[in-house]
């Protein structure tokens, strides 16, 4: 690899790198002392905005930096990471697993004043998380019914067992709960309150005006003792990056969200005091980039070729040079973030080895042409993200190095997704795994068979392992915490040397935040989170 | 009478092009990889298979692509524009809400344009070759081959970063609930920096255009005569030579009204302003093609309504021109 061209950026990477350590280090200073202080508007950056803010009907980051704040789920999870409850108060699995009962908060009311009651879940589990909500219909695949003995009991029945650590790590992203008396009349996905969402949450909704700004403000009724602190909540719309990081200098915003700026202006921000730029409060929302193989493609479907191209590639150069302190090396499809699933590095590597690598392609009978190219490969990468786009172009050149010319083809989100997973036309493609704090939500489907054609992020590779098709259902349904974790350990060891996609890079999301937040970045899903303790110093 | 029946026949004549137009684009976006269903899984992150056929049928996209397009023509002629995917609403109220920023935007970058395009054009023309023509015409050049959106974040590091005299994008101040004046001027405040970052590149061109028209109108043989009989030079810039260099640049506002609405996403993404052009950018990634359709028609009905006054602008800046040719 000639290193000369990336000198400058290496250099300013690792200046940067510097900054951003002193301030992870040390993100909350000294203020634990502070007594909170009511009132305060927090300005929020929201880049794209969706088609609706309900989070019982969409499970994506650009619903819960909003609909989060407003309406709550049955679970959370805690500063460690542990399940703590939110409307639900406590819950028990029968030993058969079929079988999972809620009991619920008392005297939680809907923004509207009506009681929030077990037939409210028993309504939204049904109507939307197992019908519209987005994994959430995986999730719930073998719910049968909900049953309300009583206005504060909610007694989930499942067809198979399903694990209580699976259904209570899955519910803080898929447990949002919608007030059945606005929704069970008309269809669902047109509902009125989908744009004006009525919860139980510390935020009341005001008003959206659509590509401007979204107002939410303090709830007087929150079922939480003195909380929320905020009088308002404000989320303006920018869709450009640049601007966005201009407004936040400018004092206009106080916080962006998930890697809501461009990585240069990330490393800036660090270095002001004004701000703290830090991966805290995102460890919920890891993701590892990708390389997905067609196996349609008979060179591809050669495992050397797959390892080939693994060990050609160098990824700590990749990382140290274009992604610093934000991303880590990936080992596999659970990241070193999931502390009850993640196996180790013990698993089956590809460190960067040009020489192997040349060695396996001559081994699988690819030789070099007279213009010194084996074969040519097409290069879709999806277009979210900046590290997707630097990411493609590196794997181009490294290819080029090893005689596998790479062909990059760009599209938008609709067209990559069309592309790649309905249309297969495809050779390579890299783009984001979510891992979404287990991996029977949504990781396991980017190696099981049988996905139907045209779902996006999974397994459309024309790959089916039956061993690793076994481990993936036994694992979906076993009780045990202890066996489930080796279940996974054995999961990744065989798809790890088997290489139907391959997840080198484990990366955070950044947040940017103003160092007049107080009580931020407190749990590993803080954005997403209700922000019923957070407040603004003077 | 004779205006409104010759804007009936331009309306009927554009009505062709139009649907052309429609169709077109129409079927353009067909060729583009992906529906409204795959730009929504990707937004949200996934989503199974069941609720992607549901999406589909929900939005109408189960159907057949000359199905598809015949049911938008036979709405269209019903004036009804469709439902926007996006945003859940009439395409007609998303337009109606999105298109006063952009008026006002293209509005006020035109009449800032033209009008600095003209004094300075005029400068530039009396000094032709000195100084005063040098450092408009490298100007002019300057600013005509900057990229907008680079210019926009200059302009709101330095007036709003660091000077902070004016707000850094937005359409009016969310914090204060303001009305009447007070309203108008707030959001007067925040179209200064746009108004100023759009206008500039319009500003070069008519600047040349100007110079150039002036420099050809001076030498034309009435000029001499006007000065041949005494009037003093200012009056014979203002009423001999202004009035007839005019005409070119007349002609450009008609030509500009339609790229100054494309030219609007890059500055309306950059400082945040609600406006028609990001509209439509969001409107082709979303693949939400009756809201871009709508868009378009709209846009075309803009652009005939503009070229529409430039006509009867020349009639009455040239009386040779009449309305009635």
């Amino acid at each position: 690899m000639d290193t000369k061209r990336f000198e400058i950026t290496r250099r300013a990477a690792l200046m940067t790198s510097a900054a951003i350590a002193a301030n992870v280090i040390n993100p909350m200073r000294a203020f634990a002392q502070e007594t909170p202080r009511k009132g305060g508007v927090f300005f929020v950056h929201y880049g794209a905005e969706q088609r609706q803010l309900n989070p019982s009907l969409q499970a994506s980051t650009g619903v819960y930096i909003i609909g989060g704040k407003i309406q709550e789920n049955l679970v959370d999870l805690d500063a460690n990471g542990q399940s703590v409850g939110v409307l639900a108060e406590s819950w028990e699995a029968s030993p058969d697993g079929k079988t999972i009962t809620f009991k619920l908060r008392k005297g939680v009311t809907w923004h509207d004043g009506k009681p929030f009651t077990s037939a409210d879940v028993q309504f939204t589990a049904m109507n939307m998380w197992k019908k519209i909500l987005n994994y959430g219909t995986t999730l719930q695949l073998f719910l049968t019914a909900v049953d309300t003995p009583d206005p504060l009991t909610a007694v989930f029945r499942y067809e198979r067992p399903m694990p209580l650590n699976l259904l209570l790590r899955a519910l803080p992203d898929l447990g949002y709960v919608s007030a059945k008396h606005l929704y069970e009349n008309g269809d669902i996905r047109q509902n009125p309150h989908n744009l004006a969402p009525v919860g139980t949450g510390p935020f009341k909704f005001v008003q959206y005006e659509r590509g401007q700004y979204i107002i939410a403000e303090r709830n007087p009724n929150y079922w939480r003792p003195n909380a929320p602190y905020l009088d308002r909540i404000v989320w303006r719309v920018i869709t450009d990056r640049s601007a966005a990081a201009a407004q936040m200098e400018a004092g206009q915003l106080h916080y962006s969200p998930f890697s809501g700026l461009t990585i240069s202006d990330m490393a800036r921000l660090a270095k002001d005091k004004r701000f703290i730029v830090s991966t805290k409060g995102n460890e919920g929302n890891a993701r590892t980039n990708t390389i997905e193989f067609n196996f349609r493609r008979k060179e591809i479907s050669d495992i050397r070729v797959r390892r080939a191209i693994a060990h050609a590639i160098n990824v700590p150069f990749f990382i140290e040079n274009f992604l610093g302190d934000f991303a880590k090396i990936g080992t596999g499809p659970i990241p070193s973030t999931s502390t009850d699933f993640y196996p180790g590095p013990d698993t089956p590597q590809y460190p960067y080895d040009k020489a192997l690598a040349t060695k396996l392609l001559d081994e699988a009978g690819f030789k070099k042409g007279a213009d010194g190219t084996r074969f040519s490969l097409r290069l879709l990468p999806a277009p979210w993200g900046e590290d997707v786009s630097l990411w493609a172009t590196f794997v181009q050149q490294a290819l080029g190095e090893v005689g596998i010319k790479v062909d990059i083809v760009r599209n938008d989100g609709g067209g990559f997704l069309r592309q790649v997973y309905n249309d297969w036309n495809f050779d390579l493609a890299t783009g984001w795994h979510q891992y979404r704090s287990d991996p029977a939500v949504s990781t396991t489907v980017w190696y099981r068979s049988g996905q139907p054609k045209g779902a996006p992020w999974t397994n459309q590779w024309g790959w089916q392992d039956p061993a690793v098709d076994k481990v993936i259902d036994d694992a979906a349904t076993e009780l045990d915490p202890v066996k489930r974790k080796a279940l996974y350990a054995e999961f990744v060891k065989r798809v790890n040397t088997e290489l139907p996609l391959w997840m080198p890079i484990e990366q955070i999301f950044v947040t940017v935040i103003s160092a007049k937040a107080r009580n931020h970045s407190n749990t590993p899903r803080w954005g997403s989170s209700s922000w019923h303790d957070l407040w603004l110093a003077e | 009478m004779r205006i409104l029946s010759l804007a009936g026949r331009r309306l009927a004549a554009s009505i062709p092009t139009l649907i052309l137009i429609l169709i077109g684009v129409f079927l353009l976006l067909q060729f583009a990889p992906g529906d409204t269903v795959d730009a929504m899984m990707a937004q949200m992150g996934g989503g199974d298979a069941a609720t992607a056929r549901q999406l589909r049928q929900f939005y109408g996209l189960d159907l057949s692509v000359p199905a598809q397009l015949g049911n938008y023509l036979w709405r269209l002629v019903r004036f009804d524009l469709g439902f926007s995917s996006i945003y859940g609403k009439p395409v007609a109220t998303v337009i109606a809400e999105r298109l006063p920023p952009t008026i006002l935007l293209m509005t006020a970058s035109l009449s800032f344009a033209f009008f600095f395009g003209l004094v300075f054009g005029v400068i530039a023309a009396r000094g032709v070759n000195k100084w005063p023509d040098t450092i408009i015409s490298t100007l002019g050049l300057i600013f005509y081959a900057t990229p907008s959106f680079w210019f926009g974040l200059m302009a709101i590091v330095v007036f709003s970063v660091y000077l902070q005299w004016l707000p850094p994008g937005g359409f009016e101040d969310i914090g204060l609930v303001q009305t009447g004046i007070w309203r108008t001027l707030d959001i007067a405040q925040h179209l200064i920096l746009p108004t100023l970052t759009l206008g500039l590149i319009f500003l070069a061109i008519y600047l040349r255009i100007m110079r150039a028209s002036m420099l050809e109108v001076l030498n034309l043989d009435f000029v001499r005569t006007a000065r041949a009989k005494g009037l003093d030079e200012t009056r014979v810039i203002v009423r001999h030579v202004l009035r007839n260099a005019l005409l070119p640049m007349v002609t450009l506002i008609g030509l500009q009204a339609g790229t100054m609405l494309g030219g609007s996403v890059v500055v309306e993404s950059v400082f945040s302003l609600p406006g028609l052009g990001r509209l439509a950018y969001e409107s082709v990634v979303q693949r939400d093609l009756n809201t871009l359709l709508g868009i378009i028609f709209v846009s075309a009905l803009v652009v005939i309504a503009v070229n529409f006054v430039v006509d009867i602008l020349y009639a009455r800046l040239d009386p040779r021109i009449s309305t009635e040719a």
